[in-house]
């Protein structure tokens, strides 16, 4: 698994211009974009990153950025004026001109901002293009061809020409020729900056789709810092020539590596980016569910919470909520088993916010973020939902959740009260030692 | 005043002597080469020849019909027959014939050596910037001077005119090829390369077919040029309209001028209406498909 990379890049340098490599030189010792404008334009400066296999790599920044210059450097479109470029293995910056079409037919194909279709040809046979430059008999090529129209949803329109296509087609044709070409790399340059954001997002969808379902590995060259943090598995933030950061998106939004890239994620629509599991706090309000009826009525008070997860070993049963506590409490019932509610709302830690936040707003109890054996790893309270959306610091670690109307609590007080404070010291003779289980649930919990 | 006097006396470059001297040096030395030049643009040339001008002149008139048809439709057939019939009527028919063969066989020349230039100067800035100078050079001298050494290499005939022709004619080809082909999307010729395509695929693929309007468009002004050398060129001994221009330019004579002069216009009408007809369809035909293709679209979709 962890054997060669599917790209690397080595001290990239890039510098349009009179004298490049002085110039190289020149920012090696020390010298900025700006001092070296004399001997030329530096497009991209001593650029390092990896891309591992089956990742969706974004490299980020606004235009002049020299994002698109990286890229072409990539399949060697464009050759650095220093450092080297591996795929997956093969040196692409040494590579004669007959090696780098080989690389380029069997590793990296290439979706691109205007789409770059041959508008003289179908979409058929633009799609089969990758396969024609291969030497791959006419219907062999059409065939497969047609199997990738199919999957992007193109299927219909296979004997249209380009230009009677919608942008959004255009592009689908554009990443079907690239799919198509079977190369395990996929340079996606600003492939959907020309498209009106309807049609992106639902281009972003898909091609995530696509992505899980082929595994393969896509750089993916934006200037829209939503669609790095939706699409990127990890993010490269460039500047003036420069990767100011690299990182995973909640990285780069919780963590970021200075105030530029700070004041770039500001806008970020955090809901697409934080997961479940970045934003939920410890569940401190659990009970174990053997600490029957009386323990989850002093977790409850204690915490001064309306509802309490109820937790066997670490895995989450159910939320008992007040109104049952005191219920059974008047009724006389112990077994917490017999009134937790197990239809509790749970999500999985790698959820995102925008899936998370409906959920949210129905629930009355704060939801518990649950791993595939439903064991509670912690809980997201709206508020801390609210908080983190609206990039609010989380100072408060109580969960103060007012699930009941005012007067029902008030109406329960008085006999909570008289509850609580007669039974305690009976709980402890019982030796049933459930209260002191319960601390020490929560304490392992910890 | 004095300084144009010492330049003409003292310091007057000989670049006429110059260039005479190397003419002779070329025929003395290179004379084979042009020999066998001149053996193979006559021999086609009296091919072509011998093509309009053996069968009966109704069958010309029929093809031609054809053709204008084919490129543009039946009003541009129409017109055809009646500017062939009238040319028959003048009885300027075999010189007529004679110039269209002429000019279609310097026409093939040129475009044969404007295309490969155009497509080298498009991809060498250096060659572009070497042949640019010349093409001004040959489209701007007066079209007289070159049958001088015309003359002196292949000597008087329908040799000299070809070459004459060629000359004047070929600019506009490599101009409008290389234009074409520098205008081609950058970015669809980038995606070529991503692919692995070879420089020759790419060319034949991407660059040729989306450049063709534009070479049509300067194989169509080759085509005007062509023919009007072609009349030119008779004062070299070519055959054709030309001869009798010339002959009533010398005498004089109205009636005879009007005449033949009148011929080259509507073959120069009809060259100009089918080249660019044709040059059209390769534009419309991406359309007109596109057409097709939407009107059976609501029912796919």
């Amino acid at each position: 698994m962890t054997s060669v990379p599917a790209v690397e890049a080595r001290n990239l340098f890039k510098v349009f211009g009179r004298n490049p490599n002085q110039a190289v030189r020149r920012l090696r010792e020390g010298q900025t974009r700006t001092e070296v404008a004399d001997a030329g334009t530096a497009a991209v400066i001593d650029a390092s990153f990896t891309v591992n296999p089956g990742e969706i790599f974004v490299i980020m920044g606004l235009s002049g950025s020299g994002k698109s210059t990286i890229i072409r450097m990539l399949n060697g479109l464009l050759q650095p004026t220093a450092g080297e470029v591996l795929v997956q293995g093969r040196n692409v910056t040494t590579a004669s001109p007959a090696e780098l079409r080989d690389i380029r037919r069997t590793s990296v194909s290439m979706v691109f901002q205007h789409f770059a279709l041959l508008p003289h040809l179908t979409v058929l046979d633009n799609a089969a293009y990758a396969l024609e430059i291969q030497g791959i008999g006419k219907t062999e090529r059409r065939r497969r061809a047609m199997d990738i129209l199919e999957r992007v949803g193109l299927g219909d329109r296979a004997d249209a020409m380009p230009d009677e296509l919608s942008g959004g087609m255009r592009q689908r044709v554009g990443i079907a020729r690239a799919l198509t070409a079977g190369s395990d790399i996929l340079l996606m340059d600003e492939a959907f900056s020309a498209l009106d954001p309807l049609i992106r997002r639902e281009m972003q969808e898909q091609l995530v789709e696509l992505q899980a379902e082929l595994g393969r590995t896509i750089v993916f060259i934006t200037h829209d810092l939503n669609e790095a943090m939706f699409l990127g598995d990890r993010i490269a933030v460039m500047r003036d020539g420069r990767i100011v950061q690299n990182g995973t998106p909640e990285e780069i939004l919780t963590d970021p590596a200075n105030d530029y890239v700070a004041q770039f994620v500001q806008d970020v629509d955090r809901a697409r980016v934080l997961t479940a599991a970045g934003v939920m706090e410890p569940a401190h309000v659990t009970t174990p569910i053997s600490a029957g009826v009386r323990g989850a009525l002093r977790v409850l008070r204690e915490n001064q919470a309306g509802a309490v997860f109820a937790v066997e070993g670490r895995r989450l049963v159910g939320v008992v909520t007040d109104r049952a506590v005191i219920r059974a409490v008047k009724s006389g019932q112990t077994d917490l088993r017999q009134i937790v509610d197990t239809s509790v709302t749970t999500v999985g830690p790698d959820d995102l916010l925008t899936d998370i936040v409906e959920r949210a707003v129905e629930a009355t109890v704060p939801l518990a973020v649950v791993d595939e054996n439903r064991r509670l790893l912690g809980a997201i309270p709206r508020v801390t939902l609210l908080a983190a959306l609206g990039n609010v610091p989380a100072v408060t670690r109580e969960m103060p959740i007012i699930q009941t109307p005012i007067e029902m609590v008030a109406e329960f007080t008085p006999l909570v009260d008289a509850v609580a404070s007669a039974p305690a010291p009976n709980s402890d003779g019982t030796g049933d030692g459930a209260p002191p289980a319960a601390v020490a649930m929560g304490g392992g919990e910890r | 005043m004095d300084l144009f006097q010492w330049l003409a006396d003292g310091a007057r470059i000989p670049l006429g002597s110059w260039v005479r001297a190397l003419i002779d040096w070329v025929i003395e030395y290179l004379g084979f080469i042009f020999d066998f030049i001149a053996t193979v643009f006559r021999g086609i040339y009296d091919g072509a020849e011998w093509l309009f001008l053996t069968p009966p002149f109704w069958v010309i008139v029929i093809i031609v019909a054809g053709i204008a048809w084919l490129a543009k439709g039946p009003r541009l057939a129409v017109g055809s027959v009646i500017g062939l019939l009238l040319i028959g009527s003048l009885d300027q028919w075999d010189n007529a014939m004679q110039t269209l063969a002429l000019t279609l066989v310097s026409v093939l020349i040129a475009t044969i050596i404007a295309i490969p230039i155009g497509i080298w100067a498009a991809r060498s800035q250096t060659v572009s910037n070497i042949v640019r100078p010349i093409l001004d050079f040959l489209q701007t001298m007066p079209a007289f001077v070159y049958l001088i050494p015309a003359i002196f290499l292949f000597s008087v005939g329908v040799v000299p005119g070809i070459v004459a022709t060629i000359l004047f004619a070929v600019a506009p080809g490599v101009r409008l090829t290389e234009l074409g082909i520098r205008g081609v999307d950058s970015e669809v010729v980038e995606a070529g390369n991503a692919f692995g395509a070879t420089p020759g695929r790419i060319l034949r693929q991407i660059q040729l077919p989306l450049a063709m309007p534009s070479i049509m468009a300067g194989i169509n002004q080759v085509i005007m040029l062509a023919l009007s050398m072609a009349v030119i060129a008779s004062m070299v001994g070519a055959p054709g309209l030309g001869k009798d221009i010339i002959q009533a330019l010398s005498r004089t004579n109205i009636s005879l001028g009007f005449e033949a002069g009148l011929a080259v216009v509507i073959i120069a009408m009809i060259l100009d209406r089918v080249t660019g007809g044709f040059g059209a369809r390769t534009r419309r035909r991406r359309i007109s498909t596109a057409g097709t293709a939407r009107a059976s679209a609501p029912a796919t979709a």
